[in-house]
């Protein structure tokens, strides 16, 4: 009979490496140039590619001739993306591409290359709702004048009925409305009362908030490597989505999935942006084919800024209004923003404001459309912005009240999310211990008699961070060597070590002897690495299937020193039997016969081993100098939740990691879209500032995890520390310098804008 | 980056040379910071790229004729670990504001003077000047960046030079040199022709985009810098700098001061990154002259050194910035800079 093992995580205190901490098994290769990137993929004649971009706002291609460059010395292949009469929509917008011997060479290429371009007009102000709205009043009404009622009517008409020249008619006038169009409503929805609760509130105040739109940055850049053998083709691919991508490069090359495979064992940076082969991977790969040479095709820095993804802004006008001890009683937001690529889209309404539900809502939300890169995927969608749109507005209400922002925070927790009240409450208290709150607080406006004002800001969070679908393969071999292999990928958050944690753990023997197989697609299936879903979505099937290994080790184990399957267990590289000694672990496997025991695990399933929603509490302390604008952070508490931690270091790492781009979102970061010219004015690691070792301050990360969490199971951590960063630091600098700096990131001169805006 | 010619000479006279051939379409390569961006970028595009770091006449620092001397090739960690720089505070306080290894292990003063502005529409390409269709970019565009003190004409970035707001101070003077070739009675001599100029004039604001940020001709180079002995002056330079690390300050200000008995008897002031030269407070200074140095004074010399700001439509911030640089140089020479960050 086979030994029923029960799918769960141990008992907490008996874990040999589960909670514990353990330096990420490939730190050396990293920190030793020994890991290869896509960056660094340089095969035996490897050609190099570089991209011809559009400098401009808007446009439409007038003029394109590739042959040129084709001459040049050097360059093998050239490839087109656009054509004569496109749309050109922003800056950046890919052009076309020239693979050379060298990289100088392709760069003569791309100089080569024939490339006029007829301009249109462009609108990037995104805070600007004002001159959008009448732009698009303007352009509606022209589109309106020029088009007669009869073309107009046919919007309204049976489509199949129409003839083929009113066909063109109608796409014409339904083309000028698209491209007149710079706005676009998303909606507004009302709950309870919020003209009576206004009436009888104790304070109500009236604010403005934004945060912009910014970059990924991907310190590895978009791009892809590929090669062909035969008709195989090898795409080596800085990626989040190992599993997931082959398909994107088949279909587009007219061949069969199953001829493509996706490599990808490092990445330097995704955060979002790095799920799909996009059009230069493509590129890459096609112009392996009709040269029959291996292509790198990296983006370069301008044009990583510019189309491989942003976090869009988001800006609004709310009306906060609360009684005399904080209770929140009224919200009523406007709000507005783009996400880039004409797309006209904003944060979703339904989640702002963001964590609180208050009891009467008015809310309502404008999309622009922006000649902008379009957005991708940043590190909790769209909770950043919405924290920041949110808590800023909470803060400014306890300011009116005079109140610490902790007490008002605290005094609202009722309208959470019922299952995280208790947790955000003991975090909020933790954080404030551990930055020392109440003994540093003072009324907003009250930072110090000097030029440098110093002040406390808090705000908080929360996040689903379930487990992605996944599955792996898990196999005991003969020798007693165990390996783990599925088409996940390790973006950097420690995937690979917390993999190998879980299989020693399950199989009691050290790190070293589980290989753990992953990054390249011809392993099982695994998820896209996104939204915190990775770290349940490769423990989850993993220990699954190291559990059903095990009971089949146990069997034979079992039947062959006669004891009971269910008194085994596997610790210490040995096989005990109610704490007797029974056999070495490599001398079970050497019952096994020549074929070992290879499991499947997938997942996620109900079985506890994974579940999902975590809050988080940060609290920011900074000196604002009042005379150059200049903020710093001194110390920054993150107090975090994410259910049964894996790995404490690793789980760290992460809110540090998090809470660094935080800071560099909240202080400097950001993308300047100049309206003169329409050109992403920035594009460049001098004027797009993240901000240096020294403007990060003392970070203090603890991992709340009592009992409870632990028996939670596994959450993904990824997204939650980056999300309140923005207004725990906005509310901090208005804490000290008693003005809200409406916009983030707090450079200097928005700092010293409003200040001076207030004295006025 | 376009294909150049390289050249490597270890004479004045080589390097002088190599420098003038090509019509002078010749860049000067010393510590390479910057003009790899250029040439990266595009933005300039030279025949010849002529390497003096084997100069070694260039690379040195020694007492001259009452002052010190330094040459084009001496790094900034080099200037920073001398003995004899330590007199001139101001300078000092410029190589501790770069933060970044990388610069002060490779940049030069030399260099530094004769950077390129920073201007985002210059290195996205639309020129020195920026004028696309007879108008100013900057003028409408994204300025948030550029000068608030002579910018009525079109020039409207401000000078990138870090260096030069405290050597102007200190009234230094640089060493030209350029080739000159004479045929008398049918024999060409090729001779070094020097020329020594107070740093101050050798920043120009171009009128067209063909003119230069400096008054270097081409194939012409700054070899040396010249200081004037430090005696008891009192020197500071503040910079208002984002980032707590390599950053291009937003404003910044140096001065010189002369002290007697607590009243101020020399005062030279100078501002960096407000106007497309840096730029010589004369007026305040001269209003110094003869005031107890105080917060309040300070706070007053800031306010008259920017008294005549004309800001851009998003640059006003700068206003207030660069009083506070002028107010905390002032301070900060005088040993009373309070907390700042």
């Amino acid at each position: 009979m086979a030994t029923e093992l029960k799918v769960a995580w141990g008992p907490r205190k008996e874990n040999v490496y589960l909670g514990k901490s353990t330096l990420r098994m490939d730190g050396a290769e990293k920190a030793s140039g020994q890991a290869k990137y896509t960056a660094d993929t340089n095969p035996k004649d490897c050609l190099v590619a570089k991209l011809l971009t559009f400098k401009g706002g808007a446009g439409k291609v007038k003029a394109l001739d590739l042959e040129p460059a084709t001459k040049v010395p050097g360059v093998k292949a050239v490839y087109a993306f656009v054509k004569v009469g496109d749309d050109l929509n922003w800056d950046g917008s890919l052009v076309a591409a020239v693979a050379a011997e060298r990289q100088e060479q392709a760069e003569d290429g791309v100089r080569a290359i024939k490339f006029a371009f007829d301009a249109a007009a462009h609108f990037v102000d995104e805070d600007d709702l004002a001159t959008a709205t009448k732009l698009h009043n303007d352009q509606t009404a022209d589109v309106l004048k020029k088009y007669p009622e009869e073309v107009r009517k046919l919007a309204d008409a049976d489509k199949a009925k129409l003839s083929d020249d009113d066909k063109k008619k109608l796409a014409e006038y339904q083309a000028a409305l698209t491209a007149a169009s710079r706005i676009k409503p998303l909606g507004e929805n009302t709950k309870g009362d919020v003209a009576a609760a206004l009436k009888t509130a104790a304070v109500v105040h009236k604010g403005y908030y934004g945060i912009a739109t910014i970059s990924h940055m991907c310190l590895e850049p978009h791009g892809a490597a590929a090669r062909f053998e035969g008709n195989k083709l090898n795409v080596n691919l800085s990626t989040q989505n190992v599993s997931g991508t082959a398909g994107q490069f088949a279909g587009p090359l007219g061949m069969d999935q199953a001829d493509v495979t996706v490599t990808c064992l490092y990445v330097g940076g995704g955060f979002g942006s790095k799920f799909a082969a996009d059009e230069w991977g493509v590129a890459a790969a096609k112009m392996s084919k009709e040269t029959g040479r291996p292509v790198r095709l990296m983006l370069d820095r301008a044009t990583e800024l510019k189309v491989a993804g942003t976090r869009p802004s988001g800006f609004a006008e709310v009306t906060i209004a609360a009684d005399k001890d904080g209770k929140i009683v009224a919200w009523d937001s406007h709000h507005w923003g783009s996400n880039g690529g004409l797309k006209g889209g904003t944060l979703n309404l339904a989640q702002y404001p963001y964590v609180f539900q208050f009891d009467n809502v008015n809310r309502k939300a404008t999309g622009l459309m922006t000649n902008a890169g379009p957005d991708r995927a940043w590190r909790a969608p769209p909770h950043p912005q919405l924290c920041a749109l949110t808590d800023t507005a909470i803060d400014d209400i306890a300011a009116k009240l005079g109140k610490s922002s902790v007490d008002v925070f605290l005094a609202n927790i009722d309208k959470t999310n019922e299952k995280l009240q208790a947790t955000y409450t003991a975090e909020i208290k933790r954080a404030a211990e551990l930055i020392g709150w109440s003994k540093k607080w003072h009324a907003h406006g009250k930072g110090g008699a000097g030029p440098v004002k110093k002040g406390l800001g808090m705000a908080i969070h929360t996040w689903g961070g379930a487990a992605h679908a996944a599955t792996c393969t898990v196999r005991i071999n003969p020798d007693g060597s165990v390996e783990s292999l599925s088409g996940t990928q390790d973006i950097g958050t420690g995937t690979r070590t917390a993999i190998a944690m879980v299989l020693g753990e399950t199989f009691g023997l050290p790190l070293e002897a589980v290989k753990v197989r992953y990054g390249s697609s011809v392993y099982p299936r695994s998820g896209p690495s996104g939204g915190s879903t990775t770290i349940g979505g490769v423990t989850g099937p993993n220990r699954r299937a190291a559990l059903a290994a095990l009971s089949k080790l146990f069997d034979v184990v079992a039947e062959k020193h006669k004891v009971k399957g269910e008194s085994l267990k596997a610790k210490d590289g040995k096989i005990w039997s109610d704490g007797k000694e029974v056999c070495t672990w490599k001398a079970a496997c050497g019952l096994l016969g020549m074929m070992g025991i290879e499991t499947q695990g997938e997942g996620p399933k109900n079985d506890g081993l994974t579940s999902a929603q975590v809050g988080g509490v940060q609290m920011a302390d900074v000196s604002v100098d009042t005379e150059t604008g200049i903020v710093r952070i001194n110390q920054f508490v993150a107090v975090q939740d994410c259910g049964m931690i894996i790995n404490e270091q690793l789980a760290k790492s992460q809110v540090y990691g998090g809470l660094i781009m935080g800071i560099a979102y909240s202080l400097t970061e950001e993308q300047i879209l100049d309206n003169k010219t329409g050109r992403y004015i920035n594009a460049d690691l001098e004027n797009y500032k993240l901000p240096r070792i020294g403007d990060i301050g003392e970070l203090i990360v603890e991992m709340y995890q009592p009992d409870s969490e632990y028996e939670r199971g596994v959450i993904g951590l990824g997204e939650p520390p980056v999300i309140a960063c923005g207004a725990a630091i906005s509310n901090a600098v208005a804490n000290a310098i008693g003005v809200r700096v409406p916009t983030i990131p707090l450079t200097p001169k928005r700092v010293l804008d409003a200040l001076k805006a207030a004295k006025a | 980056m376009r294909s150049f010619e390289y050249a490597r000479p270890e004479t004045e006279a080589e390097a002088l040379e190599l420098l003038a051939e090509h019509g002078g379409n010749t860049a000067v390569l010393a510590g390479g910071t910057d003009l790899m961006n250029l040439l990266k970028r595009d933005v300039i595009q030279p025949a010849r790229v002529v390497d003096i770091k084997n100069v070694s006449s260039w690379r040195e620092i020694k007492r001259h004729d009452d002052g010190i001397l330094i040459g084009a090739n001496t790094t900034l960690d080099e200037i920073n670990e001398h003995a004899i720089s330590a007199d001139y505070r101001s300078l000092i306080d410029v190589i501790d504001g770069i933060r970044a290894i990388q610069i002060t292990a490779h940049g030069t003063l030399a260099g530094d003077l004769c950077q390129l502005p920073h201007c985002w529409y210059f290195r996205n390409g639309y020129g020195l000047l920026a004028m696309k269709d007879g108008e100013s970019l900057v003028a409408t565009g994204d300025n948030r960046y550029h000068a608030i003190l002579g910018n009525s004409g079109p020039a409207k970035f401000v000078s990138a030079s870090r260096f030069a707001p405290p050597a102007i101070a200190w009234d230094a003077k640089v060493r030209l040199v350029t080739q000159t070739r004479s045929v008398s009675e049918g024999v060409e001599t090729v001779s070094v022709k020097e020329e020594w100029l107070p740093l101050e004039y050798f920043f120009l604001t171009p009128k067209t985009n063909g003119q230069g940020v400096t008054v270097l001709k081409p194939g012409q180079l700054i070899t040396h810098l010249w200081l004037p002995a430090a005696s008891d002056t009192r020197s500071a330079t503040y910079e208002v700098l984002e980032l707590n690390g390599l950053d291009q300050p937003q404003a910044s200000a140096a001065c010189c001061l002369g002290l007697d008995g607590g009243i101020v008897r020399q005062a030279k002031i100078v501002l960096g990154h407000v106007a497309p030269t840096p730029w010589i407070a004369h007026e305040a200074a001269n209003w110094l002259v003869g005031q107890q140095l105080t917060s309040d004074i300070a706070e007053t010399v800031g306010r008259m050194a920017l008294a005549k700001a004309t800001p851009l439509s998003h640059n006003d911030y700068k206003v207030q910035m660069a009083q506070t640089a002028v107010k905390r140089a002032l301070l900060k020479a005088t040993n009373q800079l309070g907390e700042v960050l």
